[in-house]
């Protein structure tokens, strides 16, 4: 796995690629931590050129969402998911819980 | 069979991956039932790990492919505590986000992905037996 981050005036991307499993989760909840312990809520999680996410991918995901939701102070959105990663996020019931955009450009134009 | 001995480590991972996705190819899965295959096994690994063993370094995970006709069935084997498959619950799917809970997801994910699934517990092993069939086959 392998995680670039880009900070930008309105929101954060986080690009993340490879396999988030449970021996890399705990650095994808680690960069997602670092940026809203910077007070910074509003963040893209590009998942274009990811392979796999397992469930301990998506629990880092979704505790974040809630950190960055509470008192509206942002969320994070989702793009590029390829058709694998979709379909994993559709059986945890976790497409209602995530804005999902085609690409990081469409993303970053919702903040 | 094939069955290779992991160290029920994360970063063994993986390695197991590698090993399950070879062997649902050789199957004759096709590309999405090799997700959902290296998904259920990746789950099961990292529960043997965190909630058999209690975490890492304290034993192996043993993890056989078989090819049938109908397609891939996966032997995975631990020696940690035995678990009561009954009293894990589906997670609510439909819960709001401040109520979704972190956990019970794997082995829903193995449930829902897995075309027949089997514990079985017998004094110092614990046996996953899970299998897959080909998409002619369901």
């Amino acid at each position: 796995m392998e995680i670039t981050h880009t900070q930008f005036k309105h929101c954060d991307v986080v690009k993340v690629t490879g396999r988030v499993d449970s021996s890399t989760a705990p650095l994808l909840s680690e960069a997602l931590t670092k940026i809203t312990e910077a007070g910074r809520y509003r963040i893209v999680v590009d998942m274009a050129g990811l392979d796999f996410i397992s469930s301990a991918g998506l629990r880092a995901l979704i505790s974040t969402q809630k950190t960055c939701r509470r008192y509206n102070r942002g969320e994070i959105v989702l793009s590029g998911l390829p058709a694998n990663i979709a379909a994993t996020l559709d059986l945890a019931g976790f497409t209602p819980l995530f804005k999902i955009f085609p690409d990081a450009t469409s993303a970053v134009g919702n903040f | 069979m094939t069955t290779l001995t992991f160290p029920g480590r994360f970063d063994s991972l993986p390695m197991i991956a590698d090993f399950v996705r070879m062997s649902a190819q050789e199957a004759g899965l096709s590309s999405f039932q090799i997700y959902a295959v290296e998904t259920a096994v990746d789950e099961a690994c990292a529960n043997i790990i965190e909630h058999a063993y209690g975490g890492e370094d304290i034993g192996n995970i043993e993890c056989g492919c078989v090819i049938t006709e109908k397609g891939l069935t996966i032997i995975l084997r631990d020696t940690g505590r035995p678990f009561n498959p009954e009293n894990i619950k589906n997670p609510d799917l439909n819960s709001s986000l401040a109520e979704r809970s972190d956990h019970g997801l794997g082995l829903y994910f193995i449930r829902q992905w897995m075309d027949a699934v089997d514990f079985e517990f017998k004094p110092g092993s614990n046996t996953l037996t899970m299998s897959k069939f080909k998409e002619n086959q369901t």
